[in-house]
């Protein structure tokens, strides 16, 4: 039967990737700035946090690993690693003004196959005597929940079980909402993406503002990367595995409206849209249904595209500029 | 009162239009800023000679001639793909779905294939199958299209999602047609009879594709650039409200690309599947929709420096693949060097439109 209990904590654990990645893209998109690298963004941030785990549990070679450190030197690492790839965006489209799409899909190879070449090269580049990258360790830090949450029954289960970047997640979710909605700065940021002659004009420095809102979106969706292999995935890199849960984030960031409140909610539902074909009855005889399932959530993902763009309701729209870049001199 | 204004150091200013060898020295000296980028990378993950890196890099792409044959065919399915989103590009209707538009194309075919082979004569399987192969093409492209044109719907992410819903419906015809059950794959379609497999040319395999991608170039130049069809797409592409003022029926006209494009994925779906590789798989694109998007943008969407841009993209996926065959690395490096190389070509595009003034020194203030 289906069991509501094991399937809410399954789906919030599959919605945080998605909820970094939509949380980063929105205060992107909310700059103008389009970012298709996000999937690109978030393998470099899940790979970046591997390495330094890697090579933290291979110096702690006794077993002996710090906690603190076992959990920021990933941290770290991701964050450093998702801020580079966000730079490299912010250089080539907002200082060289180049198309955001082409950097975006050029990012998305480049972050994909970082992602994926150091994950199936590492053990041999680094000479060590490991079969495989499973940082179980390392893992148990970051999935660590609160003690007392398997004693409280399905109230433990739903809302106390997770490891503590899945309660990043949404604090980071909130939090963002509150700048960008309550905020001088978030008034300012919303005004680059609407009209970035106007917000020039007034005084706001628009390179600045895509250049820091471009970065920390990045440093965010790279922790869904981070998330994913050392929560989700319990420290076990395997190639492709993080999957298509980049452009889902981006599909995400639609469907939310661009606000992270809203994106909160969305990120469950596409988590347990992204499941659903495990629980849906289907029989030894029709496997070949599983994978028609496995569609349910970009076919929704459209339709709620098609019926937003459909509605044209005015505070639902994308921002403006979104996708162009801001050139003073061409007035 | 006398306030001192600050001039900043240096300010950008738009260049006019760069004589052609200009544009393409620049370009140039992007790619070898790039590949010496690159050099320095292989050298510092594998330890090897530079010097041998790029000789592997030649080595992969035309050390023999199989491989030769290989780098063109590849080259030429890329080319054709980069061409079927080109005249959408044109129109600023950022096609992404090329990917999902190739599978559909080749799940029809396959699906001609498994079905009909051996019930209909080869000569009529063979046509059924182009048909069917760019009407599936077609109607993918035209569901977002038809979005678009009614209400707006932004295509960047209707395409990207139309992919996915593609790869499912493969995997399910997967599943349905796997030999033997339970494997995944679709193994070699009709391999006692060859029924449906396209014809060799000349007695050559990679020839058919070959000649298919010259036959699109230069029929896509001549349609961008001498018909009326084409003169509407770039007006749509340059201005949208030109296009309205002057009774162009921009929604007809999107349509009517987005059939054409979808059609062209379709028919390198069918090359693919029934020319190429006999089988189908989820992965049987390998991500060319994308990378095409990019040799279409790298060419300034114009066809024939697009043959430059694909051979470009396909010599170093080829070479990254030599060299992380030979040093036992992850085939994903050729992703990586080709990753770097975009950046390179991608940031130099502003040195060609703006160049960099940088302040005077003004002492009589």
């Amino acid at each position: 039967m289906f069991d509501i209990v094991a399937f809410i904590p399954r789906a919030v654990g599959q919605s945080v990737p998605l909820l970094y990645g939509c949380t980063g893209e929105i205060l992107t998109e909310k700059s103008g700035n389009l970012n298709l690298g996000i999937p690109g963004v978030m393998y470099v941030g899940g790979i970046s946090g591997v390495i330094g785990a890697f090579f933290y549990e291979q110096s702690c070679a006794n077993g002996n690993m710090n906690g603190f450190l076992a959990v920021m030197i990933p941290l770290l690492c991701s964050l450093v690693g998702s801020l580079i790839m966000g730079l490299i965006y912010c250089l080539l489209t907002v200082t060289l003004r180049a198309n955001q799409n082409v950097t975006g899909l050029a990012m998305t190879t480049f972050g994909v196959g970082i992602g994926n070449f150091f994950g199936g090269s590492l053990i041999k580049l680094s000479g060590a005597d490991v079969p495989s990258i499973a940082l179980s360790k390392t893992s148990a830090f970051f999935s660590a929940s609160l003690p007392f949450a398997s004693r409280l029954g399905w109230f433990g289960k739903i809302f106390l079980s997770y490891g503590f970047l899945c309660y990043v997640a949404f604090f980071l979710a909130i939090g963002s909402a509150i700048v960008l909605f309550k905020t001088r700065p978030g008034l300012h940021l919303r005004a680059v993406g609407e009209n970035p002659p106007t917000a020039d004009a007034a005084g706001i420095n628009v390179s600045k503002y895509k250049y820091v809102a471009t970065c920390t979106g990045c440093m965010i969706a790279g922790l869904g990367g981070l998330y994913y292999v050392m929560d989700y995935a319990s420290g076990v890199w395997s190639n492709d595995a993080f999957g298509d849960r980049g452009w889902l984030a981006i599909a995400l960031v639609i469907f939310s409206i661009w606000n992270p409140l809203i994106g909160i909610f969305a990120a469950i539902l596409f988590g347990g849209l992204y499941i659903v074909y495990l629980y849906i009855p289907t029989g030894m005889d029709y496997m070949e249904f599983k994978e028609l399932y496995k569609m349910i959530p970009y076919v929704v993902t459209l339709i709620v595209l098609v019926f937003t763009s459909m509605r044209n309701k005015r505070e639902n729209q994308p921002p403006a500029s979104l996708g162009l870049s801001y050139f003073r001199e061409e007035r | 009162m006398k306030k001192k204004q600050k001039e900043p150091l240096f300010h950008i200013v738009k260049r006019d239009v760069l004589p052609w060898y200009k544009a393409w020295g620049i370009r140039l000296i992007a790619i070898i800023a790039a590949l010496i980028v690159c050099g320095i990378i292989t050298t510092v993950t594998t330890g090897l000679n530079p010097l041998k890196v790029y000789a592997s890099f030649v080595q992969g792409a035309f050390g023999s001639g199989r491989k030769i044959w290989i780098t063109f065919q590849n080259m030429s399915v890329l080319l054709i793909i980069s061409l079927a989103l080109t005249p959408a590009f044109k129109m600023r209707f950022w096609n992404i779905g090329g990917e999902g538009q190739v599978l559909v194309g080749a799940l029809a075919t396959a699906a001609c294939m498994i079905t009909l082979g051996d019930k209909i004569p080869n000569a009529l399987l063979i046509i059924i199958m182009s048909i069917s192969a760019l009407a599936a093409g077609a109607v993918w492209g035209l569901i977002p299209a038809i979005f678009k044109a009614k209400w707006n719907t932004n295509e960047t992410l209707s395409t990207l999602m139309m992919n996915y819903i593609a790869t499912q419906i493969v995997a399910f015809f997967t599943v349905v047609w796997e030999v033997p059950k339970g494997s995944f794959t679709v193994g070699i379609i009709n391999q006692n009879t060859n029924a449906g497999w396209l014809p060799q040319l000349f007695g050559s395999k990679y020839l058919l594709p070959i000649v298919v991608a010259f036959i699109v170039t230069a029929s896509m130049y001549v349609y961008l650039k001498y018909s009326k069809h084409g003169y509407e797409i770039a007006v749509v592409g340059e201005s949208e409200k030109t296009a309205k003022y002057v009774g162009m029926k921009t929604g007809k006209i999107i349509i009517r690309t987005m059939i054409l494009s979808g059609a062209l994925c379709g028919l390198a779906g069918l090359l693919l599947v029934g020319g190429i590789n006999h089988t189908i798989t989820t992965t049987i694109n390998s991500g060319q929709g994308f990378t095409a998007v990019m040799v279409s943008w790298l060419a300034k969407f114009n066809p024939i420096t697009m043959v430059f841009t694909s051979f470009l993209i396909i010599f170093l996926e080829r070479g990254a693949g030599e060299i992380s065959t030979n040093f036992g690395l992850n085939q994903s490096f050729a992703d990586i060097l080709t990753g770097i190389i975009l950046f390179f070509i991608i940031g130099c595009e502003f040195f060609i439109s703006y160049r960099i003034a940088v302040r005077k020194s003004n002492k009589e203030n």
